[in-house]
C-alpha cells in the first residue's frame, strides 16, 4: 500500500509553478525529497497537505481522499517544519497545548519518548539545541502514533553529529514497517545512508523519483580526454572541462559498447549538479 | 552478523560488497547452519543503508542458496556439506578469475603470459 499518492498535482503562483507532480511512497519506507532552494520543495509538501490550495491534482494518503478525510488523516500524521512554534514556552506547556488535538495520545508512550531522547520536560523549547528540539518535535509526533512523518529539511542547521543521530533515528522509526517518513533537504548526503526511496524537483518539476539505488544505477559519472568528450557531447546531461580534460553525467542508458572514457557511479550529488545544469551546459 | 563493512568510496555497489562479505562468511563457516540473520530493517539500520538495499542483498543470497526464508519468522543460513562448499568456493574462486583474465585480455595478453604473471604473484606472496 502507498502512504502517499500524489497525481498531477499543480499549484500556479505569479513567479512559480509546481507543474504536474506526481509520486508515491510505499509504506514503511523513508523517502528523500531533494533539490535546489526554490525548487519547490516546501510548496509541495504544503500543497499536498491542504495547507495551501491546489489549483490541480489529487492526493490521496493512507489511501484515504485528502479533500474527504482531511481530518481523519491529518491525525495520523507528524508534520515537522523548520519553525518552532511556541520558543519561550516550556515543552510541558507546548504539550499540553498539542495533544487537546489527539484524540490518539499516548502519554506513556510520550514520557518513554522524553526519556529516551533526554528531554526534560520544564526547560523551554527556546532552551534546546536545535537537534533536541526535533526530537522533541519527533516525540511529539510518535506520541499520537502518527503513521507518516512529514519533514521540511528537518537536518538543515544541524551539526553532523545530530544529523548522523537523526538519521538513524529515522531508521529506527521504520523498523516496524508501519511508519513511513518522507523529509524534503538540500543536503544529498542526509540521503545516501537511509534513503529508500528519492524524488528529485527541479523548477517546480519532477525529474525524478525512483528507489535510490535505481536513480544511481540510471546515471554514469564519465571522465576523459578532450578528444573524448567529441564524441560524447551530445549524450552527455552536462560536463564541465579542466586542463586534463573533461567529467560529465550521461544516463547509463546511452553509453554505447565502444566508448573509450573511464566510467564510474555517480553519487547523489553528482546526479543532482549535473541535472541542475542545463544540457551541454559548461560550469 | 559481524565484521561487515560498507564503503561508500569504491565503485562496488553497497549490496554486492554486503552480499560477498555475507557469502564469504558463510563459506569460510563463519556464519553457521541454521543461525538466523537480522531482520532486513534491523540490518538496515545497523549498516545504516537502505531497507531496499538489504532486501536485494537477502534476495541474492536466497537465490544463490545461501540462506533460506522462514514466512514470518526469518531468514537463516543454510546447512552445507563440506563438499558443496567446495564447489561453492570454486564457482566463487572462478567468477574472481574470470573479471582478471578478461581485463588482461583488453591489454592483448597472452594465455601463457597470464599464467606466467599469476604464477609470479603466488610465489611473491
Amino acid at each position: 500500500m502507498n502512504s502517499i499518492e500524489i497525481k498531477n498535482l499543480t499549484k500556479r503562483y505569479k513567479t512559480f509553478t509546481l507543474d504536474n507532480i506526481n509520486l508515491s511512497i510505499p509504506k514503511g519506507y523513508i523517502m528523500g525529497f531533494i533539490g535546489e532552494n526554490g525548487a519547490g520543495k516546501t510548496t509541495t509538501i504544503k500543497t499536498m497537505l491542504n495547507i495551501t490550495k491546489r489549483d490541480a491534482g489529487q492526493v490521496s494518503i493512507f489511501g484515504q481522499d485528502i479533500d474527504k478525510d482531511e481530518i481523519s488523516i491529518k491525525s495520523k500524521i507528524g508534520y515537522v517544519s523548520g519553525n518552532m512554534f511556541y520558543p519561550k514556552k516550556t515543552l510541558k506547556e507546548v504539550t499540553k497545548y498539542y495533544k487537546s488535538f489527539y484524540d490518539e495520545w499516548d502519554e506513556g508512550l510520550y514520557l518513554d519518548y522524553l526519556n529516551k531522547f533526554n528531554l526534560d520536560s520544564s526547560k523551554r523549547i527556546d532552551e534546546l539545541s536545535k537537534g533536541m528540539q526535533l526530537k522533541y518535535l519527533i516525540t511529539l509526533a510518535l506520541s499520537h502514533h502518527a503513521e507518516l512523518l512529514i519533514l521540511d529539511e528537518p537536518t538543515s542547521g544541524l551539526d553532523p553529529v545530530a544529523r548522523d543521530n537523526l538519521l538513524e533515528l529515522f531508521q529506527t522509526i521504520i523498523e516496524n514497517e508501519e511508519t513511513t517518513i518522507f523529509f524534503s533537504t538540500h543536503i544529498t548526503s542526509d540521503l545516501e545512508k537511509c534513503a529508500d526511496y528519492v524524488t528529485f524537483i527541479k523548477d517546480g518539476r519532477i525529474i525524478e523519483s525512483c528507489s535510490k539505488d535505481d536513480l544511481i544505477d540510471k546515471y554514469r559519472l564519465v571522465n576523459g580526454t578532450e578528444k573524448e568528450l567529441l564524441e560524447v557531447k551530445e549524450r552527455l546531461i552536462a560536463f564541465k572541462t579542466n586542463s586534463f580534460g573533461f567529467n560529465g553525467l550521461i544516463k547509463t542508458i546511452d553509453l554505447k559498447e565502444t566508448d573509450s572514457f573511464k566510467v564510474g557511479q555517480p553519487s547523489l550529488d553528482d546526479i543532482m549538479i549535473y541535472n541542475t545544469l542545463h544540457k551541454g551546459g559548461i560550469l | 552478523m559481524k565484521n561487515i563493512v560498507v564503503r561508500n568510496t569504491i565503485q562496488t555497489p553497497i549490496y554486492q560488497q554486503i552480499y560477498d562479505q555475507i557469502s564469504s562468511q558463510i563459506m569460510n563457516g563463519d556464519l553457521e547452519a541454521d543461525q538466523m540473520l537480522p531482520s532486513i530493517r534491523t540490518a538496515a539500520k545497523e549498516l545504516r543503508v537502505s531497507v531496499i538495499t538489504i532486501k536485494k542483498t537477502w534476495e541474492l543470497l536466497e537465490e544463490q542458496g545461501l540462506i533460506y526464508t522462514v514466512q514470518g519468522k526469518g531468514s537463516y543460513v543454510r546447512g552445507y556439506t563440506k563438499d558443496d562448499l567446495d564447489e561453492l568456493k570454486l564457482e566463487k574462486i572462478k567468477d574472481s578469475l574470470k573479471a582478471v583474465i578478461e581485463s588482461l585480455k583488453s591489454y592483448n595478453v597472452s594465455k601463457e603470459k597470464m599464467i606466467e604473471i599469476i604464477s609470479s604473484i603466488y610465489d611473491a606472496l
